[in-house]
Formats: structure tokens, C-alpha cells, sequence
């Protein structure tokens, strides 16, 4: 394989891979607080459709569209993982069903595919797509130019996050304390630590994240919105959550070669490799069932990472 | 500062009246959500209800929708019920109308009161292997049966699609002019046609029919045999089944395979009832797989009572696919389905607790379930 061709499938690889990575640490401290959100699909079609709206209805500068548009689909995913917070926390609801019932009212045949069509955006044009933006002027450098310095601002705002994440979690003391209320909410509430508090916020913001990611397929990858774009992309981020071990390091790299796996049908065929469209198409699906048996397996050994407390709802005067 | 505390007896009326409650409430929501994006809610109601009962034919054709929804609501009961999470019915009914338009186009020639069985023999295969796949992996490996039969539920239906439009596959019409530019399944022979009761201008799927029997059938099972015993512990206390001496493993890939199987059959159903055909994009566009899971939560996980919500639930798909247009965007059906699913989970919890407006309580809890002025 000649150098073109790898740096072609890890350039569309970091495309792919960046709603990932958006949604897989949303959903990352979402879970690290214990709570457990099925919703990553829908919230990410929420924020999918908000975002695509906002940038054809503005005017103005295309840049200032573009951050507008990102900020609506962040609140959209916020909005809809709230939902979820008041029925999983406050409520005390069964997480899985209340996550799929998120999934349902938002996904591609709910509320964002109602929206879409009341707002009439179906089937338009784009009139903004983020541009990739040529860092520091290294983008022609060879190899690592196109790779490193010369993507769009989402994927270094991903880069940023994994690093903020990392940092918040293992640096700081709230991270501190999210782990401590993940792992045992019990004890994190005899610290003093506000357990309820703590659930609303991550789940909140790991919802503004995964409206980011979905944001990312209408203002970034293709410009367009038809329903249901994401084609499962919110689930395989759950999946790499788990595959990662909780840790957003990992995840990136996970959200990487899925990236790559997702794109490795157009760039096979572009390269005259014969197969059936669906074997690629089914590839990423195939790989998350593969990646989940084989990370179960080490789990079930030795649980790294899992917060004890996931998916448990919290109540003070309960056994 | 609200707070909510448990209480400890739900009375059974309770219990009855809830998904009454929820269906109201989640009216209520949906009407703001209409209102807020221009449309009257009343207006709206009304179509509903005449496009699902009252027109000429709205009756035969929310049974089109109640049969599948039968099937995967009873498919996602069983499942939930033991707490084995099988989110792929959807991928199972798929599988299950591979296999039973597979079988009915082989067995073509087969007579009909033989050629039913054949088939719903081949759905309820293929549905239960397909499941198969996240059963064993959850049983032998712990891995997370929900995430894994999502997954292939997209597997499925790229199954379905390479079949019909990217191979020369046994299922594929290769032979008419037509089928040649417009890539389609082969339609099986009239013996594979599954005849259902015609009462007046009503007809009742043979599909429903059969539904009604299985539900009848996990009823009996689950509250009347040891196996249903067993079921029922685990699914209250994994811990519990295992310090009992349960093979839990085996319940697990039991409880998958039945799901799946059930599932499965709504694929034969699809094929034999209504399709005659393999129809990848008709299916795939139904999502019968998923709206059955909010059939069985608003149905609260009975199998008797899935027969009556999946009639509701079809006549509300129903509606959605004849009223589908400006004024009643694609959309719609899912947002409501969303939020009859919100207010069922809600309000079952708010049964078993109370909520409680104002300062925590400071008494212990027990004392307070004693007090009978409360």
C-alpha cells in the first residue's frame, strides 16, 4: 500500500470517528456518574437536525452561523438527555427502558425526523460546512500535515475535549468526585458529595455532547439532512464506551478505527476491491458485536472501569 | 425540593388504571407538541381515530399494523419481563421473513393447511437463531445483550437488502422484465397465501390469530409452569435463580430464543399475511421491531394485555402511514409513541412511590407507612 492510500483512510477515518468520539465521552461521563443513557441515537438526530436548521436560517459570517449552529445542537442533546436525567434520577426509572424510550421520541422516526419535515429542510443544500482549517500553515507537510494540521475545527475541538475530559477526570477534584458518586453514591453522599446534582449535570452535558457529534454529520461530513443520517452511529458510541474501559484515551482510538472501518467500503471500492456494498456497510455493525464479546470476556475477569453504580438509581433512605 | 418515597403497596386498581393514565397524559403532551408546531390537536385526534376505525377499511388495515406489533410487543414481553434486554426484534422479524418466504417458495407446491406450518416453523427458526447470537454471547460471556442484538438488527437488514437487490439469491425475482430494472423478491405461489377470517368487509389476519394463541401460551407458561416459575425469580434476582440452584445460563438462552422465535414468526406473519414477497425497504421502513417495545411497557409486560395495546398501537401506525402528509408529518407517530413510553414509565414509578412536595422526610420511612392519616 502506497503512503497516499494510509493517509487517505486515517484522514477519513478522524472524519468518521469524530461523532464518535463527540458522543462516546458524553455518553463516557454520562455513565461515569452511574447513570446509564440509551439515548445517545436520538440526541444525536436532535442535534443532527437543530444544527442543520440554525445554519440554513441565519445570516451572517459563515463561521459565526457555524458556532451558533454547534451551540443550539449542544442544547438540543442537552434538552433530550434531561428528559432522560428527570425520569432515571429524579423518577427513579427503569435507565434501559427510559434510555430506548429517548431513542424512540427523538430518532429517525420521531421527533427529529417531525421536526425536519415541520421545518421543511429535507432534501435542501447545505448552506455551511465547516471548513478544514490549516494549522499553524504545517498542513503541507507530508504524511502528518493532512493528518494533524489540516482538519476541521470540530476534530480539534474533539481533541481539545478528550484532553479536558482525561484532565477533569483524573486531575481535578470534581473528577474525583463524579468517579466517587459512579462507583459507590452511597459513600459519595456521606462525603457530602450532592449525588442528584452531579447525575443531572454529566447527563445533561454528556446529551450536549452527543447533539455536538450528531451536529458534526450535517455541518461537516455531508451538508444535508435526511432522517435518520446517523445510521446507529449513537449506538456504536455506547458500544465504545465500553470498549474503551471508561477511559476517554482509549476511546479515541476506538472511535478511530471504527472511523476507518466505516469508511473502508469507499475507499476499498474507490480502489477497484469488488464486494457487496452491504458486506461494508455491515462491517462496523460486525466489528462492535466482536469488539463487545472480546471486551466482556477481560471484563468479566477483572471489571476494569465499569462504575459499579451504573444503571442503579440513587435514593438516600433505601436499602 | 421534591422528593419521592416508596410506598409500599400498590393497590391492583391501580395497576389496571395506569396505562389509562399514561395513554391521557401522553394525549395531553402530544397535544402541546401538535400545538407548538402549528397544528390543531383536536383536529388531529379526530383523524386518528376515523383513519384507524370509523373509514371504510380502517378497521382490516389497523389489524395490518396490530399483527407485527403482536408479535414483536409479546417478543420484547417475555424478554424485558426476565430482564434479558432483546432489542432485536426488529433483525429477528426480519430473519423470520427470510426464512418463511425462503421455505414458501421452496415448498411452493406443498397444500396450504401444510405449507402455513412450514412456514411459521421456518420464521420461528430463523427469528430464535438470529437471537441466538446475543443469548449465548450474554449466557457463557456477560456480554451486553442490548447493544449486540441492536447491532445486528442492522445486520439483518443488510442480509435482507444484499438478498434481494446486490446477489442473484433464491429470493429474487430474476425472471419478469420488470424485476430486472427494479430489483424484487419472487412473489410465493397462492397455497403460501395465509387465508385469515373474513367477517363482513373486515378481515382478521390468520397472523393475529395465531399471536393471540402464543400470547395465551406465554401467559400459562409463565405463571403456570416450573420453567415460568423459574423465569420469573430470575427475572426479579439473578442472584437469587443462582443461590436456588437455576441454571441461569439455560433460562437466558431460553428466554432469548423464545423472544427471538416470537419475533421470528411476526416475519412469517409479514410474508404469509400481508407481503407474499420479501420486501427489504417495506420492513425496514415499518420499524414494527422497536414500536414493540413500546407495546409491551405500556402493556406492563402481560402478554394477555400486549394482544389489547397492540390493536391501539397498530390503530395509531395505522393512522400515521394513511394520514402521512404536511399536515401529518412522518414523524409524528414515533414522537407520540416516545411519549406514551415516557408517561407509562413515569407513571408506573409514581405508583409504586409518591412524590412529595417540601422538605425530605424526617421520620424513618417505616413509621410513615404505619401512619394511617397519611
Amino acid at each position: 500500500m502506497n503512503t497516499d492510500l494510509i493517509v487517505a483512510i486515517v484522514v477519513s477515518a478522524i472524519a468518521y470517528g469524530t461523532p464518535l468520539v463527540l458522543a462516546g465521552l458524553g455518553e463516557l461521563l454520562t455513565e461515569r456518574s452511574g447513570v446509564l443513557n440509551l439515548g445517545v441515537e436520538g440526541m444525536m438526530l436532535m442535534g443532527a437536525v437543530t444544527g442543520f436548521f440554525v445554519s440554513q436560517q441565519l445570516g451572517g459570517p459563515g463561521w459565526a452561523v457555524l458556532i451558533v449552529a454547534m451551540i443550539v445542537a449542544a442544547g438540543a442533546g442537552g434538552l433530550m438527555a434531561l428528559i432522560h436525567a428527570f425520569l432515571s434520577i429524579t423518577v427513579r426509572v427503569n435507565q434501559i427502558v427510559s434510555g430506548l424510550a429517548l431513542t424512540i421520541f427523538a430518532g429517525a422516526v420521531g421527533l427529529s425526523s417531525y421536526v425536519g419535515q415541520v421545518w421543511g429542510i429535507g432534501g435542501q443544500h447545505g448552506l455551511h460546512q465547516l471548513n478544514r482549517v490549516d494549522l499553524l500553515g504545517l498542513g503541507e507537510l507530508p504524511v502528518v500535515g493532512p493528518i494533524l494540521f489540516d482538519q476541521d475545527p470540530f476534530v480539534y475541538l474533539s481533541w481539545g475535549l478528550v484532553v479536558l475530559v482525561a484532565w477533569y477526570l483524573y486531575r481535578t477534584r470534581f473528577g474525583l468526585y463524579l468517579r466517587a458518586v459512579g462507583e459507590s453514591p452511597r459513600s459519595a453522599d456521606a462525603m457530602g458529595i450532592n449525588v442528584t446534582r452531579y447525575r443531572y449535570v454529566h447527563t445533561v452535558v454528556g446529551g450536549a455532547l452527543a447533539g455536538l457529534g450528531g451536529a458534526y454529520f450535517t455541518l461537516a461530513i455531508a451538508p444535508i439532512w435526511t432522517d435518520g443520517l446517523t445510521a446507529g452511529a449513537g449506538w456504536i458510541a455506547i458500544a465504545l464506551v465500553i470498549f474503551a474501559f471508561w477511559r476517554p484515551d482509549v476511546l479515541l482510538i476506538g472511535a478511530y478505527l471504527f472511523g476507518a472501518l466505516s469508511s473502508l467500503g469507499f475507499t476499498l471500492q474507490a480502489h477497484g476491491v469488488q464486494m457487496p456494498s452491504e458486506f461494508f456497510s455491515s462491517l462496523p455493525y460486525l466489528m462492535t458485536v466482536v469488539v463487545l464479546a472480546g471486551a466482556s470476556t477481560t471484563l468479566a475477569r477483572r471489571r476494569i472501569g465499569t462504575p459499579a453504580s451504573l444503571g442503579v438509581p440513587y435514593a438516600r433512605e433505601e436499602g | 425540593m421534591i422528593s419521592i418515597e416508596r410506598s409500599l403497596d400498590t393497590p391492583r386498581w391501580q395497576r389496571v388504571a395506569l396505562p389509562f393514565v399514561s395513554l391521557i397524559l401522553a394525549a395531553i403532551i402530544s397535544g402541546l407538541v401538535l400545538a407548538a408546531s402549528g397544528h390543531d390537536p383536536i383536529a388531529t385526534y379526530r383523524q386518528i381515530y376515523a383513519a384507524s376505525f370509523t373509514s371504510p377499511g380502517a378497521l382490516t388495515s389497523t389489524f395490518v399494523y396490530a399483527t407485527p406489533l403482536l408479535f414483536t410487543g409479546l417478543c420484547v414481553a417475555v424478554a424485558f419481563r426476565m430482564r434479558v434486554w432483546n432489542i432485536g426484534g426488529e433483525g429477528q422479524l426480519y430473519m423470520g421473513a427470510i426464512g418463511a418466504s425462503g421455505a414458501g417458495l421452496l415448498l411452493g407446491g406443498l397444500p396450504q393447511p401444510l405449507l402455513i406450518p412450514v412456514m411459521i416453523v421456518a420464521g420461528v427458526l430463523a427469528g430464535a437463531l438470529w437471537a441466538m447470537i446475543p443469548g449465548l454471547l450474554r449466557a457463557y460471556l456477560q456480554t451486553n445483550e442490548i447493544l449486540v442484538s441492536l447491532m445486528l438488527n442492522y445486520v439483518a437488514g443488510l442480509v435482507m437488502y444484499f438478498l434481494i437487490y446486490d446477489s442473484q439469491s433464491f429470493w429474487r425475482d430474476l425472471t419478469s422484465p420488470t424485476a430486472l430494472v427494479f430489483p424484487t423478491g419472487k412473489t410465493l405461489s397462492a397455497s403460501a397465501t395465509w387465508p385469515g377470517v373474513v367477517i363482513g368487509s373486515f378481515t382478521l389476519p390468520t397472523g393475529f390469530l395465531v399471536g393471540v394463541g402464543v400470547a395465551v401460551l406465554l401467559f400459562v407458561l409463565v405463571r403456570g409452569t416450573r420453567f415460568g416459575f423459574e423465569m420469573r425469580v430470575m427475572g426479579d434476582s439473578t442472584s437469587a435463580a443462582t443461590y436456588a440452584g437455576m441454571r441461569t445460563r439455560r433460562i437466558i438462552l431460553a428466554v432469548m430464543a423464545l423472544s427471538g422465535g416470537i419475533a421470528g414468526l411476526g416475519g412469517a406473519s409479514q410474508i404469509g399475511d400481508f407481503g407474499h414477497v420479501l420486501d427489504p425497504r417495506g420492513l425496514q421502513q415499518a420499524q414494527y421491531g422497536y414500536t414493540g417495545i413500546v407495546v409491551a411497557a405500556l402493556a406492563l409486560y402481560n402478554p394477555l394485555a400486549v394482544i389489547v395495546v397492540s390493536i391501539l398501537i397498530g390503530a395509531l401506525t395505522n393512522a400515521g402511514f394513511a394520514l402521512q402528509g404536511p399536515s401529518f408529518p412522518a414523524g409524528l407517530v414515533g414522537t407520540m409513541e416516545g411519549i406514551i413510553l415516557f408517561s407509562v414509565l413515569g407513571g408506573e414509578m409514581l405508583g409504586r412511590y409518591r412524590i412529595r412536595i417540601g422538605s425530605p422526610l424526617r421520620v424513618a420511612p417505616a413509621d410513615a407507612e404505619a401512619d394511617p392519616g397519611r
